[in-house]
């Protein structure tokens, strides 16, 4: 089936031409009255505008959001986990709306968006709903007559800056916890893909008090960086890549704030030789697991881009891999058979096409892939490349820098210590694979990976219920899980003494 | 002391002499990690704050280019060239709001390691 084209008669989006900020429950113009064109990857073509907003903009963003502060921050737990709880049955109601959307914005395929980014951001909110009404802090009684209390406290006004992969996924990662534990926030878009988010909005804005949830767009120097730098949030979470990542530390240092990164990684897949040691559907999904490169177009921040297998079954292991991943072709994204879309911009597919030439000039033997791809009628101009597999070795730029694109770089290991040798040979360690049926084995590999995630047996599932974040230059802090909510709340000590008499010290 | 070790396309050098003039001295910084990761970074000179450990690769324009040396010692044989490309990134970078971005295209100047070399 093929959703139809957005604007078009008979499509779930009839998209608007211009879209504003969302600010203090309403939609905004731009203090500048300056728009920018947003491109779809699809089709390479612009279909709307967006507010191209500047420090003013934020600033009355930050007003709306302090003046909602006080009276959301004291809802009761109950109150905020039923808006949450309607937030998730209005996206769920309009799924496909969202979706088509999300696809149309960021070049995802819909069968991604569909199954994926929508279900996992809906049950996001009804699970910090669960996490929220569970809460509760902790006493303790010290001695006879004191007592120790602790309360739980929102932060007031966080900064939320949301990368182009996932758009309503990763805001929804920030939004739910956020809101959950009583804060307001101002959140800024990538600005590849401004709009769905807008379209949330204009759907959930009724449930919550103006002023809660602010949406500002622009571009990072002009939108991002006074909210980044701005000393009226206490908080910043920032998903993107370390340079960034560095300069919001440094803001935030400036202003004393915590600051939670995500920073990405290049993350190691690792195939023991038991997986082939039976043809039956253990070793099917092993070779599922090493397709996972192409999900997403490889636009994930723990795209499996370096497959490890070992030697003793590295020919015929990857003579199925590169035979499954040959399936993968890209395609309209809006057609329900595809599996891969378009490259989210013009400057990420260039910067992909960047990396085939230095693979191949370091010599990187190409064993699938290696192109860009022209489709035909209306995708002729969308950023669509073939599913591309490397063969090399861990110190090639391939194997160390991630190229966000849907390429896999593949090597072999000797040993177990090998193995895991080259698993942590990498400035990052945000995800990473282990494929073996011996549970021995995979215990000992999943400690042994310096990297916050660890599948085993399983790659790119994203359950709320399980922390997610960096070891080394992947980042500072999680997202998802209920942990999320300690890191968007104070901790407030009431100590007490029920004891009349004087201490008798002075 | 700069490391000579990148130069640019003329289009990135016109686009940066456009930035020199509407935001003064710039800097550059190459940055590594996901999304607009391995990309450089444009700020106004000072923008970023150093660190002991960043490496000058070397000055476009009079505009100088640093990279984390951690990073650095996964790149450095290679050798880099700063062209530009369309489109806009997502990035505290001072061109995407012109509508293009600055790009990195590599040559090999040195094999790397065999240490490790397998296939």
């Amino acid at each position: 089936m093929r959703y139809a084209r957005p604007n078009t008669p008979g499509s779930k989006v009839q998209y608007r031409s211009r879209y504003d900020n969302y600010i203090g429950g309403q939609f905004v113009r731009p203090r500048q009255e300056r728009y920018f064109e947003n491109v779809s990857p699809v089709t390479g073509r612009p279909f709307c505008e967006v507010a191209r907003s500047t420090a003013d903009d934020v600033e009355r963003a930050l007003d709306a959001a302090h003046g909602a502060k006080a009276a959301w921050g004291r809802t009761s737990a109950a109150e905020r986990a039923n808006v949450l709880l309607k937030i998730a049955d209005v996206m769920e109601a309009n799924l496909e709306l969202l979706a088509v959307s999300e696809t149309w914005d960021n070049g995802k395929p819909i069968r991604e968006t569909l199954a994926a980014d929508l279900p996992l951001a809906i049950d996001h909110f009804r699970y910090f709903a669960g996490c929220l009404r569970a809460e509760d802090s902790g006493m303790a009684e010290l001695d006879a007559s004191t007592v120790s209390y602790h309360v739980k406290e929102p932060l007031g006004v966080v900064g939320q800056i949301i990368p182009w992969n996932f758009p309503l996924l990763m805001a929804t990662w920030k939004l739910a916890p956020a809101l959950a534990a009583g804060n307001c926030v101002v959140l800024k878009p990538a600005e590849q893909t401004p709009v769905t988010i807008l379209l949330l909005a204009e759907l959930i804005g009724h449930l919550l008090p103006p002023g809660v949830l602010n949406v500002v767009n622009g571009f990072g120097v002009e939108a991002g960086k006074p909210l980044a730098s701005s000393p009226r949030v206490a908080k910043v979470a920032f998903t993107g890549e370390t340079t960034t990542g560095r300069l919001i530390m440094q803001y935030a240092s400036e202003n004393i704030i915590p600051v939670t990164l995500e920073l990405g990684g290049k993350s190691p897949n690792l195939f023991f030789a038991d997986v082939l040691a039976r043809d039956d559907e253990f070793r099917d999904k092993a070779l599922e697991g090493f397709t996972m490169f192409a999900l997403n177009q490889g636009e994930v921040c723990t795209c499996p881009s370096r497959a490890l297998i070992d030697r003793k079954i590295y020919g015929t292991f990857l003579e199925l891999a590169v035979a499954r991943a040959a399936t993968v072709q890209p395609g309209d994204p809006l057609d329900t058979e595809t599996k891969l879309g378009a490259q989210a911009s013009n400057d990420q597919l260039e910067k992909i096409l960047s990396y085939f030439d230095i693979g191949k000039k370091e010599g990187a033997r190409v064993l699938l892939g290696g192109q860009r791809v022209r489709l035909g009628g209306d995708l002729a101009d969308g950023y669509y490349v073939e599913p591309t597999i490397f063969e090399g070795n861990n110190k090639m730029r391939t194997f160390q820098e991630e190229i966000f694109g849907p390429v896999v770089s593949v090597t072999s290991f000797d040993s177990f210590d090998d193995a895991i040798a080259i698993a942590n040979d990498t400035l990052y360690g945000l995800g990473a694979g282990v494929w073996t049926r011996d549970v021995h084995t995979a215990y000992r590999a999943a400690r042994a990976i310096q990297a916050g995630r660890v599948w085993t047996n399983c790659y790119h599932l994203y359950p709320a219920h399980a922390a997610f974040g960096g070891y080394k230059q992947s980042g500072i802090g999680r997202e998802t899980h209920k942990m999320m909510l300690d890191h968007y709340q104070q901790t407030k000590n009431i100590l007490v003494s029920y004891d009349p008499k004087p201490m008798g010290f002075f | 002391m700069a490391l000579d070790r990148i130069d640019a396309t003329a289009p990135a050098r016109a686009h940066i002499r456009s930035l020199i003039a509407r935001h003064g001295p710039l800097m550059f910084h190459l940055s590594g990690g996901c999304c607009d990761g391995s990309a450089p970074m444009c700020f106004a000179r000072g923008e970023l704050r150093l660190g002991a450990r960043d490496v000058l690769l070397g000055t476009i324009e009079d505009c100088p280019f640093y990279v984390g040396a951690d990073q650095w010692e996964r790149w450095q044989h290679t050798t880099l060239t700063l062209d530009l490309v369309e489109g806009r990134g997502a990035s505290f970078s001072l061109e995407a709001p012109d509508g293009v971005r600055f790009l990195i295209r590599s040559d090999v100047c040195a094999v790397p390691s065999a240490a490790g070399d397998r296939g």
